[in-house]
């Protein structure tokens, strides 16, 4: 075959979007505070959900503390525990996970791997920051207001929410409530740039399906985000009401320790309907970015295409849309018509094939790869040990009938947290060790790295696989001591007791790794721009970390899909993504 | 080499775990052995998953770890590969699905034969109300609910005089006979929960919900509150004795009835007034 001279930037076609003007910053403060760069606004997003994080990971110590050796410390009582579960879950799901996946990894990753200079409306994304930052000042608070946080549990039902014999009912539930408004007002600012900016600020070349993965994930969790939010902004605002003037959304005709009350007339179901058709959304918008992120982290570091892109693309989507319709998986012992348990157990069971899908695809990108077992492989391998576990289980209790026993007991705190706390924090680390070098132009320590990982795997694996069989055999969940009673054997005190132990050596591995990531800011090795010879474009951009407007003078071009690893014939086992194609026919022949 | 030895064992362990753990359920009191089967089978099978799954990884990490000079393999897509794997997955979902379903069904479908009992929670503690000789309980409302009419029973229903009220005391069931079990609560949400029975179902302040079941086992079982209902809600307890037949008309025949306690109540009401008078 002749090789024909061949203009390759003839065949793409032209942006649909002219460039726009970037706002410029003119002092310290509008570049590093109330920066509308997208890269500081990551930043400030990571920093402040992990130190919101800390705060939740602190909790959890207090809460295995209690339940590893009941009634050893005085300073935890009851009241406290119920405080703890509630802030520890609260301040994971939204304000950690969410928080960070898509405002920090969003707002790093989205303009950096589609090739734009910023996100599209800079000066509202620099406002979601804020807003977000106000919720989580509004949360902390309620540490400090008379009677403490909320203890009605992550899920705040009502009627127990709001009254009496629930911890935090003078300002606790108020201030959870204003902080969750606010953050969801935070967070659809912050939602609108991801989605306009994926759609409309895609450089030239950049087709949807030529985009990383990751950028699917995120891109589909935040169209999600945007539509779940909503029902838990106006569950909160109903229930607000329902605290503060006496309204009766969800309060039914009561009694409360033997005195009439003067509600009636509200359904708590509807709370939960509402809640939940968030709520489970929610794990998608959590488990979407951790799906796609890993997916390039499996890419790059086994040196191989992911397997079935566009069966990935496709899971990605419809496991969002199918999102949408399971939602009352989580009250099939609600009370609600016992009809809907056969809509919702086959919807739920439905959603697990591409899952499985996605899966399948993750071990057979493995398969005669060429894998580098770096710190973020290792933790993308953990997550889909830890995923596939905590996934099988939901197979459990998405079935209706087998949820019946399970539910509300030990093996559905299990559960989740496997799938959506262990596996989702596996890519959160992992993702980390992967891009810190683009976010700060050094590596972070290898050893280090690699005793976190084993630390942290093996830990959390070892805490919550056997926790799965105290709730089979009917451990209540939320119970700060189980008491006496017949059918628990003193060894289940013994394994609680075990759990704790290994629940406070994987919290030490975390300040090692916060070590790591302070003591690799200066004396790491120094990284280069594309240390992992990756082919996306966030490790072509001509400095590292990235200037404002990311590339200079001119935005890249992009010729190929983002997994063009060890193409056969290619000089370098990666062909960046901007890098021409020198025939019509050329090496890589996917999208 | 030791990480694909790591992952292997992390699978063998499980299976091992799963299989010589002293952590399993509580031996099962009443007719839904059903429910217990289902789980048993989709033990089977997402274990046979998670095992390949795991496995399969760990051998690619072994086979395929990074040497010098190795080239990982170029192929995109092989639809072929992913139809079957799509079509395998559907099967075994199929099959844990098809019998989850049909044991739901049996679980919403009360038989014709069964006795109605109420269980109420109330923070923190259990109520539980038997229809008296007319077999029928009477209506009730939060309304009506005083100090003299704790479970809010329609004192002007002519079928809820006989009903045995029991306030704080055990539950008896005979055994053989299904049950329909009444949930009501008056306050905040909670859950009738006997581990051995394995049926449990919200109570909702505002509606009436129920599940069935048939003890097969005589004993005394403890209630626990499996709904986060307030600050005590883990002391929030009971005891279910189910005893033969006719122990349990036995202990029916020394229970007080609605009239009773509320006529004594009256009753004890006047003293107390006249004699502060």
């Amino acid at each position: 075959m002749v090789d024909v001279p061949y203009d390759a930037i003839a065949d793409i076609p032209p942006a649909e979007v002219a460039e726009v003007d970037l706002y410029h910053p003119k002092s310290w403060w509008t570049q590093y505070v109330f920066s509308q760069d997208a890269k500081v606004i990551a930043i400030q997003y990571s920093l402040t959900a992990s130190a919101i994080g800390l705060v939740a990971l602190v909790l959890s110590w207090l809460m295995r503390l209690q339940l590893g050796f009941p009634g050893t410390f005085s300073f935890i009582d009851a009241n406290q525990y119920l405080q703890f579960i509630t802030m520890h879950g609260m301040i994971m799901v939204i304000y950690l996970l969410t928080a960070l996946f898509l405002g920090g990894f969003g707002n790093y990753l989205i303009p950096l791997m589609v090739g734009a200079r910023d996100m599209v409306f800079p000066y509202v994304n620099m406002l979601s920051y804020w807003v977000y930052l106000l919720a989580v000042v509004v949360l902390a608070s309620t540490f400090f207001v008379p009677g403490g946080p909320t203890g009605a549990g992550w899920t705040l039902y009502p009627p127990q929410a709001i009254l009496s014999g629930t911890p935090g009912q003078d300002w606790g539930i108020i201030l959870m409530l204003a902080s969750l408004i606010l953050f969801i007002i935070g967070f659809t600012m912050g939602g609108l740039n991801y989605v306009v900016t994926v759609l409309q600020a895609r450089t030239r070349g950049m087709t949807l399906m030529r985009m990383p993965l990751t950028v699917w994930g995120i891109f589909t969790a935040t169209v999600m985000a945007l539509l779940a939010f909503p029902a838990l902004f106006v569950a909160s605002v109903m229930m607000l009401f329902d605290r503060v003037l006496g309204t009766s959304f969800f309060m039914p005709a009561l009694v409360e320790m033997g005195q009439q009350m003067k509600y009636g007339g509200g359904s708590p179901i509807l709370f939960q309907h509402l809640f939940w058709f968030f709520g489970h959304p929610e794990v998608y918008i959590v488990a979407l970015p951790a799906f796609g992120i890993v997916s390039d982290l499996i890419s790059t570091h086994a040196r191989k295409n992911i397997f079935g892109y566009r069966m990935m693309v496709w899971a990605i989507v419809g496991i969002g849309a199918l999102s949408f319709v399971v939602w009352a998986h989580h009250m099939y012992v609600s009370g609600m018509h016992p009809q809907f348990g056969f809509f919702f157990a086959t919807t739920t069971l439905i959603i697990a094939i591409p899952t499985a899908i996605k899966v399948y695809n993750w071990v057979l990108t493995l398969w005669r790869g060429d894998i580098h077992l770096t710190v973020p492989m290792l933790f993308a391998l953990g997550f889909i040990i830890t995923f596939v576990n905590g996934g099988l289980t939901g197979l459990f209790l998405g079935n209706v009938v087998v949820d019946v026993p399970l539910s509300d007991t030990m093996f559905v705190v299990a559960h989740f947290h496997m799938v959506m706390g262990v596996a989702p924090i596996m890519v959160v680390l992992g993702a980390i060790y992967h891009w810190y070098p683009k976010v700060t132009g050094r590596m972070l320590d290898d050893w280090l790295g690699k005793f976190h990982f084993w630390v942290t795997f093996l830990g959390a694996y070892l805490i919550f696989f056997p926790m799965h069989y105290l709730g089979l055999l009917g451990i209540p969940r939320r119970y700060h001591d189980i008491g006496e009673v017949a059918f628990i054997p003193s060894s289940a005190h013994t394994l609680n007791a075990f759990i704790t132990v290994v629940a406070l050596t994987v919290g030490f591995a975390q300040m090692v790794f916060l070590f790591n990531l302070v003591w690799s800011l200066f004396k790491g090795r120094p990284s280069g721009g594309n240390p992992w010879r990756a082919t996306t474009l966030e490790w072509q951009t001509p400095q590292t970390p990235p200037g404002h407007g990311n590339w200079g003078k001119e935005l890249p071009v992009v010729y190929r899909w983002a997994y063009d690893y060890s193409v056969p014939g290619a000089a370098q086992d990666f062909i960046p993504q901007n890098q021409p194609r020198t025939t019509r026919a050329a090496q890589g022949s996917a999208p | 080499m030791a990480v694909a030895i790591i992952l292997l064992l992390v699978a063998v362990g499980s299976v091992l775990f799963h299989l010589f753990s002293p952590w399993w359920w509580t031996p099962i009191a009443t007719n839904w052995r059903y429910i217990d089967d289902t789980i048993n089978i989709t033990f089977w099978i997402t274990g046979a998953v998670f095992f390949a799954v795991i496995a399969f990884m760990a051998y690619c990490v072994f086979r395929f770890h990074h040497k010098e000079g190795r080239q990982a393999a170029y192929n995109p897509e092989n639809k072929k590969l992913e139809w079957w794997l799509t079509i395998g997955t559907a099967i075994g979902v199929g099959a844990m699905l098809a019998p989850g379903l049909i044991v739901w069904h049996q679980f919403v479908t009360v038989p014709a034969d069964a006795t109605e009992i109420e269980v109420m929670g109330q923070q923190w503690r259990w109520s539980f109300r038997l229809p008296g000789k007319d077999g029928r309980m009477g209506t009730s409302d939060v309304r009506n609910i005083s100090s003299d009419n704790p479970l809010g029973l329609n004192p002007d229903d002519p079928h809820g005089q006989d009903d045995v009220v029991i306030e704080s005391g055990d539950l008896h069931l005979p055994i053989g006979k299904p049950v329909k079990v009444l949930l009501r609560s008056v306050d905040v949400l909670h859950d009738f929960y006997v581990p051995e029975f394995r049926a449990k179902m919200d109570m909702v302040p505002g509606m009436v919900t129920y599940f069935w079941i048939t003890p097969i086992r005589t004993g005394t079982f403890d209630v626990l509150c499996a709904e986060l209902c307030g600050l005590a809600h883990a002391q929030m307890r009971a005891k279910v004795i189910v005893e033969e037949e006719n122990e349990y008309h036995a202990w029916l025949e020394k229970q007080q009835t609605f009239a009773d306690s509320s006529g004594r109540r009256a009753v004890m009401r006047a003293t107390y007034k006249s004699g502060g008078e």
